[in-house]
């Protein structure tokens, strides 16, 4: 008796009836098709927040503010804080620091209006600290920032919105009702997770402050290190001097946060992870409920092939025989399922899923196909074993 | 003379236990010499169903000494008792028993295939039995294109396909017109005139004249030999 033979059994078994084989299998195909599906969103949604982030630079520290302890006043960042942190006697390991303010706004320009997610008020080096080039035109100087003047580089997706057809520098635009002039366009960065990175327009902090924001609390102080090793001396440096000016004294809490990078994206990973476990686990339900499946079309073909099984052991099938068998059709039915899952799952990710592009994780392929050719051993056991439990004589007076 | 095929000594088959025990077989005696033709006949009832199902390894007696061609079945397991239907018995059922979808030829390689012959031989001794069964030009018909009489002749195809030390037939020409019933048991009495030992079940006398030796079962009991 060899494994040919056994093959051969089961290759007609599964084809004895093909509507029903194939409806099982399209469970497992399902269950495989949506854990790779799932996994390559989780991957895709992660992988662009970690570029975006990455896009920033690696010797960037992000100061924002955050309510201090009840009881203890709550400051806020200052063009002053920014101002100071950009010493170098005080801090030598900090090359700039920018002050933002940061608000949206809706601008419009001829009968198009566009609200702009986030309108920034900053200074030239904010330019440079967050690797934003630009494509037309130019970025506004200090001297703009000196002279408050209404000049705005706009990012690429407001560019397209609000000058579909022409050039737009040199244009000008009503920003909440205030005339600006577009200086330049910055060249694009694309998706950070589910926020658009060119939905941005830039202008002179002073300006921002005098027209739309007012003078009140910076939203951001965006620092950078004078290199990528001279972070950690920078984000201590930054420490002090804002412990210093906020008056926090040695234990309390501050009533500011610095991030840096590498720390950010540490927390962006983690929300990320969490949402690819969350969908993972969403798809490996839906390959369990597929593999239930196989036990149960692989019970109702055992009870329905009873005789079979009588007739195959009169004649001196053994256990292992028959047990092969009906295991080989369990497994061929989730293996092929497998494979048109692994299929489907591929052409998926081929598709922008939710404004994700997603990214196939290797593994996860593989892990899939694996576990949809276990699920056929183990799935397809109860009933097979059944099978060859039967005794020839009473598997023969069925009816 | 060579041993008997099948001795059986003080068989017996009980099924239940305490007031409901029913007792198939209660301490029955019979030797079958190789080349015999026997026909074992009995009321609905008296075991000699039982008897057949023991005799074919596909069940197993409660007490008593069973020889199949020299061998013990008794200490038998599962496994060994699978070997034994393989090698030594060719069973026909009433019903046929073939399996549905499957070509005739495939169900008459099944026993070589659970023996381990090679594909080649196989195909060619199944030919072989199909032809000798009249049925080669049929080989690849399933089941449901075969008349009753075709698919017992496929049956005995089966049967024989493996040599085996003894054919068994429960009743072959139950389910069959007087026509296929003839066509059968002319089958079965060339086998045994080639010198394969054959044993049979009915219940009708114009059948069982076929063979050269008929036992009754009464009550579990053989209660008469009538040699021919």
């Amino acid at each position: 008796m060899r494994f040919t033979e056994v093959l051969a059994f089961a290759v007609r078994g599964v084809t004895a009836n093909k509507l029903r084989s194939s409806l099982t299998t399209l469970g497992i195909m399902i269950g495989v098709a949506s854990v790779i599906l799932l996994i390559a969103v989780g991957n895709g949604a992660s992988q662009s927040v970690q570029q975006s982030i990455a896009g920033l630079g690696t010797n960037v520290l992000t100061i924002s503010p955050q309510r201090a302890q009840a009881g203890s006043s709550t400051k806020p960042l200052t063009t002053a804080d920014a101002k100071a942190l950009a010493d170098p006697v005080e801090a030598p390991a900090v090359k700039s620091a920018s002050p933002v303010a940061s608000t949206s706004a809706t601008a419009a320009h001829a009968d198009v209006s566009y609200s702009i997610s986030q309108f920034i008020g900053t200074d030239p080096a904010y330019f440079s600290t967050t690797n934003s080039a630009v494509a037309q035109g130019a970025l506004f100087t200090a001297d703009d920032l000196a002279q408050g003047r209404k000049v705005v580089v706009i990012g690429a997706t407001v560019a397209t919105q609000l000058f579909p057809s022409s050039s737009p520098v040199g244009q000008a635009v009503l920003v909440n009702n205030i005339p600006f002039t577009v200086v330049g366009v910055l060249a694009t960065k694309g998706s950070s997770g589910l926020q658009d990175a060119d939905d941005t327009a830039v202008a002179p902090l002073s300006t921002v402050q005098n027209a739309l924001t007012g003078y009140g609390s910076l939203s951001q102080i965006v620092v950078q290190a004078t290199s990528a090793d001279t972070i950690s001396a920078a984000q201590a440096q930054v420490t002090t001097i804002l412990d210093g000016r906020h008056k926090i004294g040695f234990g309390a809490t501050a009533d500011y946060r610095v991030l840096s990078q590498e720390q950010l994206l540490t927390a962006r990973t983690a929300t990320t992870d969490t949402f690819t476990v969350l969908l993972a686990s969403v798809a490996a339900i839906s390959l369990l409920v597929g593999g239930i499946g196989v036990t149960n079309i692989m019970l109702v073909t055992v009870t329905e092939r009873i005789r079979e099984i009588g007739i195959r052991k009169a004649v001196g099938a053994r256990r292992g025989a028959i047990l092969g068998q009906f295991l080989l059709e369990a497994t061929m039915l989730s293996l092929f399922g497998g494979l048109l899952g692994v299929a489907a799952g591929f052409i998926g990710a081929r598709f922008t899923i939710a404004g994700i592009t997603p990214v196939i994780v290797p593994s996860s392929v593989l892990l899939a196909f694996a576990v949809s050719a276990l699920i056929g051993l183990f799935f397809g056991s109860y009933p097979a074993s059944r099978a060859a439990r039967l005794r020839p004589i009473e598997a023969l007076r069925h009816e | 003379m060579t041993a008997p095929v099948i001795e059986v000594r003080d068989l017996r088959k009980t099924y239940g236990t305490g007031d409901t025990a029913v007792h198939a077989l209660r301490g029955l005696d019979l030797t079958v010499a190789r080349g015999d033709y026997l026909a074992i006949m009995g009321a609905s009832g008296s075991g000699k169903s039982t008897l057949l199902n023991i005799l074919g390894c596909l069940d197993v007696p409660t007490s008593g000494r069973y020889l199949l061609d020299g061998i013990d079945t008794v200490e038998f397991g599962e496994a060994q008792l699978g070997i034994l239907r393989n090698r030594k018995i060719g069973f026909v059922f009433q019903s046929f028993n073939l399996i549905p979808r499957t070509s005739a030829l495939a169900n008459v390689e099944l026993p070589l295939v659970y023996a381990g012959v090679r594909r080649a031989e196989r195909r060619a001794r199944a030919m072989a039995a199909l032809r000798l069964v009249g049925l080669d030009d049929r080989a690849h018909h399933r089941p449901n294109e075969l008349s009753g009489g075709q698919q017992q002749r496929v049956a005995i195809a089966r049967a024989l396909v493996t040599a085996p030390a003894i054919v068994l037939a429960d009743e072959p020409t139950g389910n069959l017109d007087t026509r296929s019933s003839q066509d059968v048991m002319g089958i079965l009495d060339a086998l045994n005139a080639s010198g394969r030992t054959v044993v049979l079940i009915t219940h009708e006398d114009d059948v069982a004249a076929h063979a050269h030796r008929v036992v009754r079962v009464v009550d579990g009991h053989i209660a008469q030999g009538v040699p021919a």
